[in-house]
């Protein structure tokens, strides 16, 4: 046993107990995320049933976040105890609202948590508003009184608080989330296939001389060599062949990229005992993906292509590292290189030194970007590391909720989406149909919790003459009325899901939060998400 | 009665009546799409004895969606012990908890939250159990880690369902499960529709490392983590087992690795690198399980109260994805008739007549379709492999360096293969490719 114990050197880096709780999320995040949910103050403002807000909560305390308060001026009563896990018998008569939080705040001893039971009206919650504190975001349950909505939506503006309203009534639910201004995601994570950038119609001096001297004498390497040669010098040698024989031109049409990957696989060893090369089935497989010219995805374009109206937003580091990164674009022709190299067959030491030369020309291009971007008025500061991870995630950077650009009006939506229904009554189940009735429908709720069916469809059609007669909508406002503004727990903690992600995505800056609201049928188990 | 217990009693059914409210209001006033049976009297009162059973890593959210939808008679299986890093998301568990039985916990947990509720708790495996207990419930719903436990409880459902002489064998099986920001949640209704074997492909495995790259050409820092932990670890044998959950044997594989990427200039081995490399840990947050967990509880509700029509006969799969803005897609994944679980006919095998049986075998693992560890197999009137008993193993054994043609076997015939993990035997029938031109 002591012989064991001596020969286990000591823990050098082994985790510490937050980061084993939380391994499973860092993971997702990194510890950058996690830290900006630590920081993190959101405000539940409750009403009605409201367990969907709880529910979310629940979702944000589990993780980490750093401090919450509920405001709802509720007394617990026997029929919150059937839809809401965080109360029990001992809760009756109490305040919902300091109830929920001690239930709430047992799950992650880290967490701080308060309540306020006083929130009646919308001078009692402007005196809440009017905490020195900032809060992070801002959630809110409907029904509830516009002009305590308006005193939200006053905070955020004011603020640059975003903020969700949530609504869940029997079977469905919609949340939407009001971001302030535009938007910017830098760390998308897109899917690991879609981040390789190899860059083979364009490679750069030190990336052609590698694979040429590679490749000098590829008729005469033995076979394991030549098994091993990785497929981005394959692809490389192969296309100066072609480029050769094809007056200095690249592959680019389809049926020249079925040629060119013909020209590879003919190329492959078969005489070897093997009967074939891994090496060459990599390359042969990564030309259609990976034989591209570098372009500029639109999302990206819309990013250069972004008009301020806002002078303070312009002065933000995101804002001009974009700018950096435009004028790199200018004079270059190109993006940035990203720096990756995925796995190929190859020996260790090749592969490395390859993985060096895509990573030493990453941090040129970022070295590039970041000196433009020192010389831009407030980027004297700029941070060396986050115009790295610009220039890596580059094509994946992604503008939400941008503003300048006339949003359609609801009427134009409404429009829109009975278009695509008649569509997707031809085209069958591929096709499902618009949830926007379900929206809707919950809108007339939003300031009452209960209105008969026949209500319901005489309060949309009055804004929306074109849903008369319409049978989706009478569907859904009759299942709507159904519930009598009670929630279903289950829809509740579906929702609660939702909005406890779209948080996470906001609060870590990190993955695609939605573009703003999501709509949830219970009853088909789908959602659809519209900019409304 | 004393007047006293009368007046208790009442008071007791006021507050129960008061308290479901909201459900009640669902179950006893019709929407649109509601089968009018589902309010009758009988059929309500048929609810209070509905049976179910729950099992898996979405645990907890899945006992707290249950109670809360009313259900009162609930099992739950877990074979687990609480891991400090079940906290993030695993609501019911506290530090305090760590170590003990985490369906012993959770069934507690509930039953004090939620009155009226009763929780059966299993400190098993569900293979531990037989169809005697199965045929119990009336709905089966799990958000099981492992996807052999969902084939195996899947596998176990059907045969009940074909047995069955009526529709009471059909246990509908609701199944949810999680990677990240996405997740998926299903109705099976054994027998009937698509079942998970017929879904296998959607769950691919992921490609293996080749071992002669692990042994000589590593890459990747993940390379090394797989060399420290089955090269190096068979080596020197520095625990008599290893534990991959023990730090101390992690740090010795994370330093052993951390030594062999220095050794080739491989940049990025961590600890947590470490970890997820030999335990091959999925992220999991508490967001996505709810999201998940109740989708399913939200089908076994509309199957257990016709309060709506649900998942199954049409629809029965969503997929959910949060990584990019939200996505849902529900569809219906059709039956397929070649399936080995629920299905009649024998599906076919690619090969190559020149491959040897062993590469046969080892191709069964990763094929999507298959992905069976460890197979035996055998064809009409001939064993070709068997892994147990020994005996046969060693009579068997000199088969696997032989190529299928020179055993005989050809274009079209049948063979049938079987894996320890799964109560059932795979069909399958050769479609040989045409021999390429060398
Ligand atoms: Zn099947």
């Amino acid at each position: 046993m002591t012989e064991i114990l001596a020969q286990t050197p000591p823990i050098l880096h082994g985790p510490s107990d937050k980061e084993r709780k939380y391994d499973r999320q860092l993971r997702l995040w990194a510890a950058s995320g996690q830290a900006a949910l630590e920081a993190a103050n959101i405000l539940l403002i409750n009403s009605g049933p409201g367990t969907a807000g709880i529910e979310t909560l629940k979702n944000l305390v589990l993780p980490g976040i750093g401090k919450f308060t509920i405001a709802d001026n509720a007394l617990v009563q026997e029929v919150d105890l059937g839809v809401n896990f965080f109360l029990d018998e001992s809760s009756l008569g109490k305040s919902r609202a300091q109830c929920c939080t001690e239930l709430l705040l047992e799950l992650n001893p880290e967490v701080d948590g308060s309540w306020n039971s006083t929130v009646t009206d919308t001078a009692s919650l402007q005196k809440l508003l009017d905490v020195p504190e900032i809060f992070t975001m801002i959630m809110y349950s409907l029904p509830l009184q516009p002009e305590m909505i308006q005193a939200i939506e006053t905070y955020g503006r004011q603020h640059g608080t975003p903020l969700v309203a949530i609504h869940s009534v029997g079977f469905y639910s919609y949340f939407r989330i009001a971001l302030p201004g535009t938007f910017p995601i830098v760390d998308t994570h897109p899917d690991e296939t879609a981040t390789t950038d190899l860059r083979l119609l364009s490679p750069w001096p030190e990336l052609s001389k590698f694979a040429s001297e590679m490749t000098k004498d590829i008729e005469n390497l033995d076979h394991h060599e030549h098994g091993h040669i990785p497929m981005v010098v394959i692809l490389l040698y192969y296309l100066n062949i072609w480029k050769e024989e094809h007056n200095g031109a690249y592959p680019t049409a389809y049926s020249e990229k079925t040629a060119f990957r013909e020209l590879v696989s003919k190329a492959m060893r078969r005489d070897n005992p093997e009967g074939g090369e891994e090496n060459f089935e990599e390359a042969v497989a990564a030309v259609m993906k990976h034989v591209v010219a570098p372009s500029v995805p639109s999302s990206l374009k819309q990013v250069f292509e972004y008009e301020h109206n806002d002078e303070q937003q312009s002065k933000s580091s995101f804002w001009i590292i974009a700018e950096a990164l435009k004028q790199f674009y200018a004079e270059h022709q190109r993006l940035p290189v990203a720096g990756g190299l995925p796995d190929m067959k190859a020996q260790s030491n090749v592969y490395i030194r390859l993985q060096n030369i895509y990573k030493e020309k990453a941090r040129q291009d970022a070295n590039d970007v970041f000196s433009r971007a020192q010389q831009i008025s407030g980027g004297e500061n700029i941070d060396r590391a986050e115009v790295e991870l610009f220039c890596t995630n580059a094509r994946f950077i992604k503008l939400i909720n941008t503003t300048g650009e006339e949003p359609p009006s609801m009427g134009q939506i409404i429009e829109r989406e009975l278009g695509n229904d008649e569509i997707s009554a031809i085209a069958g189940p591929e096709m499902p149909m618009s949830l926007i009735s379900i929206y809707l429908a919950l809108s007339v709720l939003s300031s009452t919790s209960v209105a008969s069916a026949d209500d319901i469809i005489a309060a949309v059609c009055e804004k929306a003459p074109t849903l008369n007669n319409n049978e989706r909508l009478a569907q859904v406002a009759q299942e709507l009325s159904r519930a009598a503004g009670g929630e279903l727990h289950n829809i509740s903690a579906v929702i609660g899901g939702m909005v406890a992600q779209e948080i996470i995505k906001i609060i870590t800056k990190q993955y695609i939060p939605i573009d703003n609201t999501c709509i949830f049928d219970g009853i088909e188990s789908r959602c659809q998400v519209l900019r409304l | 009665m004393s007047v006293e217990t009368q007046r208790a009693a009442h008071l007791v059914a006021d507050s129960e009546t008061m308290r479901w409210k909201y459900l009640d209001q669902i179950r006893r006033n019709p929407g649109p799409l509601t089968d009018p049976m589902a309010v009758e009297e009988e059929f309500l009162a048929q609810f209070e004895k509905f049976k179910i059973f729950g099992a898996g890593g979405l645990g907890c959210e899945i006992l707290k969606n249950l109670a809360m939808s009313k259900f009162k008679d609930i099992h739950v299986i877990d074979m687990d012990t609480i891991d400090i890093s079940n906290l993030n998301r695993q609501f019911l568990f506290r530090k305090s908890d760590v170590g003990k039985f985490k369906a012993e916990v959770a069934a507690r947990f509930v039953e004090q939250r939620v009155k009226g509720v009763k929780i059966t708790a299993h400190n098993n495996r569900i293979q531990d159990f037989d169809d005697e207990f199965y045929k119990q419930f009336q709905l089966v719903i799990c958000g099981l880690d492992s996807i052999e436990a969902r084939r195996w409880i899947n596998a176990m459902l059907v045969s009940i369902a074909e047995e069955a002489e009526d529709p009471d064998g059909i246990k509908p099986l609701i199944d949810g499960g999680t990677e990240g920001f996405k997740g998926q949640a299903r109705v099976i209704l054994p027998s009937i529709t698509s079942c998970i074997e017929c879904q296998l492909d959607m769950h691919a495995p992921r490609a293996a490392v080749p071992l002669c790259t692990i042994a000589s050409i590593p890459r990747q820092p993940e390379h090394c983590v797989e060399w420290a932990h089955v090269i190096a670890w068979e080596e020197e044998k520095p625990f008599p087992k290893l534990d991959k959950d023990d730090p101390e044997h992690v740090t010795w594989i994370y330093q052993k690795a951390l030594k062999r990427a220095e050794e080739f200039n491989i940049p990025g081995i961590t600890y947590s690198l470490t970890q997820g490399t030999i335990k091959n840990i999925i992220p999991a947050i508490a967001s996505t399980n709810a999201i998940i967990a109740a989708a399913c509880c939200n089908e076994a509700f509309k199957i257990a109260t016709n309060s709506a029509p649900c998942l199954g006969f049409e629809n029965n799969y969503m997929m959910y994805s949060g990584n990019d803005s939200i996505y849902t897609y529900t569809f219906k994944h059709e039956k397929k008739e070649d399936c080995p679980v629920c299905g009649r006919e024998a599906r076919p095998l690619e090969a190559d007549p020149n491959m040897t049986l062993q590469d046969l075998l080892d191709s069964l693992a990763l094929r999507p379709e298959a992905q069976l560890k460890k197979p035996s197999i055998r064809a009409e009137g001939k064993t070709l492999y068997m892994q147990v008993p020994q005996s046969l193993e060693e009579q068997t054994r000199p088969n696997l360096s032989k190529s299928l043609k020179d055993l005989g076997l050809e274009n079209g015939q049948e063979v049938v293969v079987t894996d320890p993990a799964f109560p059932l035997e795979f069909n399958f029938y050769f479609r040989f490719k045409a021999a390429e031109s060398s």
